[in-house]
């Protein structure tokens, strides 16, 4: 009996005979895979498992803690409702990058350390690019490549953290960071928090998610930055700066959210101010926020995925994505307008959906530490969120002026997946508990209270007041938004640009100035360099050479040949030797 | 079901209706707040009733004019060809 199979490989390696497989057989599979993941996680016991030693290192395959349960739970339920939503597509390739995708988070949850983690982290970049590049086109294209070479970056960054990390622990064992932030812990968490999409390095998310597929963006949604509040819960919970990073980053997502005209990059910027909520519990760090922010890292998963898939509904009908191109939609898709609103009443913290009592556990953990003016900018990123999702989005997208799109709902399968997270939405509303269960530390929250209920109205209610009275000046604008990928997009051209005007005139210019002054000063200096070599230099070695030769033709005349008179000439020395010696010695 | 509920909120023809039915719910909200229990007010702001419903409506007009403001006059929103 196996007491133990890693979801990851479940995922990775059942994602290889799906090219081969057709048909219904195929489809079959395709759920078959999810639901046995899901069966994984649930008899999972917690332990360690796979440890091993690789180049001397210390290698943990898979750590299973609570932490790491709640997020499989939750990505693996995910995997299967994102198949649902894909089950139409004929193309194998889609599938199996997502599983790969899905595969490689499930690994960097139960990474046990470091270089297990690394590895998964950059697969999972490498899978889901895939689901941009699928898209074809050039926009995707180069929104893929983008995606891809900011998320090499990051991984460079990753690993220098990683290797300063090990080489000043001697561990590589993942767990919280301890004994100070030092320049290993800040690479770390730079890797982790672009992950994340928090700003200044939310840029990759807001620009690649919009352009990639319809079913590929509800993948994507859901596990790159949620890994990433999963490793910043696991090694950074209670670090002061991410608190500020993630208030920011709500309120940031929010703002730019009211310029956009993509439909899908509006959700995205969401995305981003969502996962502010998670950061800003991880960044407390107390049991309630950390708490919070896993609790709302699993809801918003599946209503974020179920916006996606409303979005993706529309697009796939009527090939549109542009708010100020759509209108009117109700008529023909009334199922996708109920089935989106529920995701929209989730991620706006309705009573009875699942943010309720998911995004209040953050703004409770927030109060609770006494920090009154993040629980002031968390709750005006509330009301921005039911601005957007909840009341922008849906009216230009389904209501508004009809522009007499020719619509209809979109297939059965996409249906059904929107259906399944939208039953777990209310579900969890509801029923908080059995997710307060799957929590790591026991939960002491009570979300129905009656000031709650309608705080929260109020804020909401309120907030669609406001939308009401000034809808005009919500109408969206046909333009894009500049962020921060503005700085390699259009900065990277001004860098080419000096480098081709500007350098490359200073450069020609210098050759000028050496060609028509330094070469004839050089041309004159090699010229005079020459006539004191042959008059100068030449004349005093020819004159040594000269007085050599006479020297030599006088002793040349010295030499008779005649042994005697050689003997004679050497008694000679050998006398006057003696007569020296003999008169210097005395 | 769900089409008459959707149809509900898109027909011109329920305008009246529907705004009654906004504004009701509303007051009632505004109503609700200050009958409700508040056993522990950790801020200053817990303790006012209707509280809430001034800082939804505040929070929505300041985010849709600042963003406005920072996409209009701060240069952020640029022609969709910006980039090609």
């Amino acid at each position: 009996m196996i007491d133990f199979v890693h979801p990851a490989l479940l995922f990775i390696l059942g994602a290889l005979p799906i090219p081969f497989l057709k048909g219904a057989i195929r489809k079959f599979y395709l759920l078959l895979i999810p639901a046995l993941a899901i069966l994984a996680v649930i008899t999972i016991q917690p332990g360690s498992y796979g440890a091993a030693s690789f180049v001397g290192q210390e290698i943990l395959v898979a750590k299973v803690d609570k932490l790491s349960i709640v997020f499989a739970t939750v990505f693996t339920i995910m995997a299967l409702i994102g198949t649902v939503y894909a089950l139409h597509l004929t193309r194998a390739g889609q599938h199996v990058a997502a599983f790969i995708y899905v595969g490689s988070a499930l690994g960097v949850v139960f990474a046990g350390d470091y270089l297990t983690l690394f590895l998964f982290w950059e697969g999972m970049a490498f899978a889901s690019v895939y689901l941009v590049f699928a898209q074809r086109g050039e926009p995707a294209i180069r929104a893929g490549f983008r995606y891809l070479m900011v998320h090499i970056t990051g991984g460079v960054v990753l690993l220098g953290g990683i290797i300063l990390h090990g080489a000043a622990t001697g561990s590589l064992l993942f767990g919280p960071i301890e004994g100070g932030m030092g320049v290993a812990a800040y690479l770390i968490l730079a890797g982790f928090v672009l992950n994340a999409a928090v700003p200044p390095l939310n840029a990759w998310l807001t620009d690649a998610y919009p352009e990639a597929t319809v079913t590929g963006a509800v993948f994507m949604s859901a596990f790159t930055t949620k890994t990433a509040v999963y490793v910043l819960a696991r090694a950074f919970p209670g670090t002061e700066l991410l608190v500020w990073l993630g208030t920011v980053m709500a309120l940031y997502g929010v703002i730019y959210a009211v310029l956009e005209n993509d439909c899908r990059r509006l959700l995205a910027y969401h995305i981003v101010s969502q996962v502010g909520y998670m950061v800003v519990g991880i960044g407390i760090g107390t049991e309630m926020a950390v708490n919070g922010a896993t609790s709302h890292a699993f809801a918003h998963i599946l209503y974020k995925g179920l916006l996606f898939m409303g979005a993706g509904a529309v697009i796939h009908v009527t090939g549109r994505r542009k708010l100020t191109e759509l209108g009117g939609l109700y008529r023909t898709m009334p199922l996708t307008v109920a089935l989106y609103m529920v995701g929209a009443f989730a991620i706006s913290a309705f009573p009875f959906f699942s943010g309720f009592v998911t995004k209040s556990m953050v703004i409770a953990a927030a109060g609770h530490d006494h920090r009154a003016l993040v629980v002031l900018a968390l709750t005006m990123a509330s009301s921005g969120t039911f601005l957007h999702t909840g009341l922008k989005l849906p009216y230009y997208m389904f209501f508004g002026t009809d522009r007499g799109l020719k619509a209809r709902e979109p297939p059965r399968n996409m249906l059904v997946a929107m259906g399944m997270a939208a039953v777990l939405c209310v579900a969890i509303g509801v029923f908080p508990q059995p997710l307060y269960a799957l929590l790591p530390y026991p939960v002491d929250f009570e979300p129905y209270t009656g000031v709650h209920i309608t705080e929260s109205l109020g804020v909401l209610l309120f907030t669609a007041l406001g939308f009401v009275l000034f809808l005009k000046a919500l109408d969206p604008e046909n333009t894009i938004s500049i962020d921060t990928d503005w700085f390699y997009r259009k900065g990277a051209r001004y860098f080419m640009w000096l480098a081709e005007k500007p350098v490359a005139r200073y450069e020609k210019a210098v050759s000028n100035v050496s060609e028509t002054a330094a070469l004839p000063f050089l041309h004159g200096a090699a010229r005079a360099g020459m006539w004191i070599d042959r008059t100068g230099v030449d004349a005093v070695v020819n004159g040594v050479a000269r007085s050599i030769l006479r020297c030599g033709g006088a002793l040349r005349r010295l030499q008779t040949g005649v042994v005697t008179h050689y003997a004679l000439a050497m008694i000679a020395g050998v006398i006057a030797a003696i007569a020296i010696f003999a008169v210097a010695w005395r | 079901m769900i089409k008459r509920v959707v149809n509900f909120f898109g027909d011109e023809e329920y305008a009246r209706p529907r705004r009654r039915l906004f504004y009701l719910a509303l007051v009632l909200i505004v109503v609700a707040d200050f009958l409700v229990f508040r056993d522990h007010a950790e801020y200053l702001w817990d303790r006012l009733p209707g509280w809430s419903a001034v800082y939804g409506f505040l929070s929505c007009v300041l985010l849709i004019f600042v963003s406005k403001f920072l996409g209009h006059r701060g240069g952020l929103m640029r022609r969709e060809d910006y980039y090609d």
